[in-house]
């Protein structure tokens, strides 16, 4: 039996909006353990996001329990979240947010910058060394602009592995990529996963859901549907399936 | 280590936004150079019309005689008879706020050298004159105190006076001259002094001891003016009390009868050209205040702007695992930077066309220390204050509303 790494109990959020309350969250209970690869699919206003911001200690709960890895989020300070965000939580956005301007190695080193106990060597081979496993090791010069979205989505992965966290947590990460490129991520994902890397993937995508172990569903707050799959799709092989494209 | 690595952070910052940074340093650079050289120029006026009066002597007291009713005719003053030797000598043995004092008789009269003449004043007086007068001499030496009291024949010219009877050059120390018929052994030449304010030739002067020009030229024995000068520019009115005390009772007044004598201090003309220098002063106080203002405003929008456009990037680095205390710094450092770094640009631009000025336009200028440090205190303070405030601001919100700002 592996370790939860996420566990989250009644957990509900609300936003004011005026005098209207918005209930983003009505109470969801769940439980992601270590090597999961979960997605997260629902349609838009279902919550989903909500949820993920809140697994990756970007938001706060209103109400519920939420423990990472051991540890209960609810007594954590700013700070101390913060930490936890840097140590823990590898973050994938749609839009990449990548820093412009800035070249690929400097992106990844981003989080280990805010982490004072990894040397300026230390930084920077980690940094090479994630960006090689993203295949990117010959474009660590590259400014974003001189990149394509799939490459910067790497880069953006990139950024996410480089301090070794329990967990990744992308938010419709494949969302502005083409289906070519979002295969290509989603087979980069498989691989981080079979090296035991914790995924948390939202997605509203069908086809992404059956490149992951489980698929939980969200509607208007509630879960809906949590099952494991039965056939995981590779797709290293659906890329291949593919009809090649004319260049 | 850590605040190296937000030195680094904050640096590279400042790198990839040359234009911004360019530009906020701008507002200072300009701000801090106008102050220092707006007020170096107001000082260095300020200094010149100070060392323009005390070049004139600006504790000097004049007295001369005055309102004496001959049958209830006014005269004029040069023809009053009422200031004497002995008043001149009461002043000289009892004020005590007077450092030089010497009696002063002139007339006019014809100088003379061979065939070239020049109408000039001379003025007796004693060897105190020089230092009252506030007068240097480019050759030869003033005469002595015995030479006043012998009622030596001997002259020293101003320049006016040189250029006039000796036009063929070479030095008129030791040459004789006649003043009127009298003959004078020159000893002395004035340095050159120029106009005064007044647009009088100051150096169309003929100095001689007062007994000479009493006894052998003018043949009287009153005065036409005492002057002395002050102990200080400060003491000048209480001195001019002191001598008018004296004058009354070495006159004999009693109390409700009118002085028969005037006592001035130079203090009106002072206080008249420091009020004009401290009206320029507070003018260009006021315009480098303004400037100061406009650039601190600049400041201002410029890093309050540069802090929005970058509240997502304040997201971003929050979400990977950035303190707020964290993005707080980098902004500090950056604000620091960028403020310091334009305060001494700004220092040095300010001080370079101060001496451009001076140069080149020829103003006279004096950089004061006060305009440095207070221009350069208040860009830093600006800068610094309105990179942190907006900052603050950014790093107190939740890392996925500053994410999602736009």
């Amino acid at each position: 039996m592996s370790k939860e790494i996420i566990k989250i109990e009644d957990l509900k959020r609300e936003f004011t909006m005026g005098n209207e309350t918005v209930h983003a969250l009505k109470g969801i209970s769940l439980s992601i353990k270590e090597g999961e690869f979960v997605t997260i699919m629902g349609s838009s206003g279902s919550g989903k996001s909500t949820l993920l911001n809140i697994l990756g200690c970007l938001d706060q709960p209103t109400s519920g329990t939420y423990d990472i890895d051991g540890l209960a989020v609810r007594n954590l300070s700013k700070n101390e979240l913060a930490t936890i965000r840097n140590e823990k939580i590898g973050f994938i956005f749609q839009s990449y947010n990548l820093l412009a301007r800035t070249s690929a190695l400097e992106n990844v080193e981003l989080p280990l910058l805010y982490n004072s106990k990894v040397s300026t060597e230390e930084r920077k081979d980690r940094a090479i060394k994630a960006l090689k496993m993203v295949g990117l090791g010959d474009r660590m010069d590259h400014t974003p602009s001189q990149l394509s979205g799939g490459q910067q989505q790497r880069v953006a992965i990139a950024r996410s592995l480089v301090n070794k966290p329990v967990m990744i947590l992308a938010d419709e990460a494949t969302g502005n990529l083409d289906t070519r490129t979002s295969y290509e991520i989603m087979s980069l994902f498989q691989e981080l996963n079979e090296k035991g890397i914790t995924i948390v993937f939202v997605t509203h995508e069908p086809d992404i859901a059956t490149f992951s172990s489980r698929t939980i569903v969200l509607k208007d707050g509630n879960i809906i549907k949590d099952y494991l799959n039965k056939e995981i799709q590779s797709a290293a092989t659906e890329l291949a399936l593919l009809p090649v494209e004319d260049h | 280590m850590r605040l190296l690595n937000l030195f680094k952070i904050a640096f590279n910052a400042i790198i990839l936004n040359k234009a911004r940074t360019l530009l906020t340093m701008l507002g200072i650079i300009i701000g801090v150079a106008a102050v220092i050289a707006m007020l170096a120029i107001g000082e260095g006026s300020k200094e010149s019309i100070r060392s323009t009066i005390s070049s004139m002597g600006s504790n000097m007291i004049t007295i001369s005689p005055g309102a004496d009713m001959r049958g209830g005719v006014r005269q004029e003053r040069s023809v009053m008879e009422s200031l004497t030797l002995d008043d001149y000598k009461a002043i000289e043995q009892q004020a005590d706020l007077l450092t030089y004092i010497t009696p002063v008789v002139n007339g006019n009269g014809q100088v003379i050298n061979g065939s070239n003449n020049w109408p000039s004043s001379i003025y007796g007086v004693n060897p105190d004159y020089l230092n009252i007068k506030v007068i240097e001499l480019q050759s030869g030496s003033m005469f002595t105190d015995a030479e006043v009291q012998t009622a030596s024949k001997v002259v020293l010219i101003g320049q006016t006076v040189v250029d006039n009877i000796f036009p063929d050059g070479g030095d008129p120390v030791g040459k004789m001259i006649r003043f009127n018929s009298i003959p004078f052994k020159v000893i002395g030449v004035l340095e050159e002094k120029g106009e005064n304010t007044f647009g009088q030739d100051q150096d169309d002067v003929v100095i001689a001891p007062y007994t000479t020009v009493q006894k052998r030229i003018l043949a009287i024995d009153h005065l036409n003016q005492v002057i002395a000068s002050a102990v200080s520019e400060e003491d000048a009115p209480d001195a001019v009390t002191q001598v008018t005390e004296i004058l009354r009772s070495q006159h004999k007044l009693t109390d409700n009868e009118d002085d028969d004598f005037h006592v001035r201090s130079m203090e009106e003309l002072i206080s008249t050209f420091s009020a004009t220098s401290e009206m320029l002063t507070i003018l260009l106080v006021a315009v480098a205040g303004i400037s100061l203002l406009i650039g601190g405003i600049g400041i201002m929008n410029i890093m309050y702007v540069s802090v929005k456009e970058r509240t997502k990037e304040i997201g971003l680095r929050m979400a990977v695992g950035g303190k707020g205390s964290d993005i707080l710094m980098q902004f500090l450092i950056e604000a620091i930077l960028i403020s310091i770094t334009g305060g001494l640009l700004g220092v040095i631009l300010g001080l370079g066309s101060t001496v451009f000025i001076e140069k080149f336009l020829h103003w006279p200028t004096e950089v004061a220390l006060y305009s440095i440090i207070i221009s350069f205190a208040v860009c830093a303070v600006t800068g610094i204050f309105f990179g942190w405030y907006p900052a603050r601001k950014a790093a107190a919100l939740d890392p996925i509303t500053a994410l999602r700002y736009e």
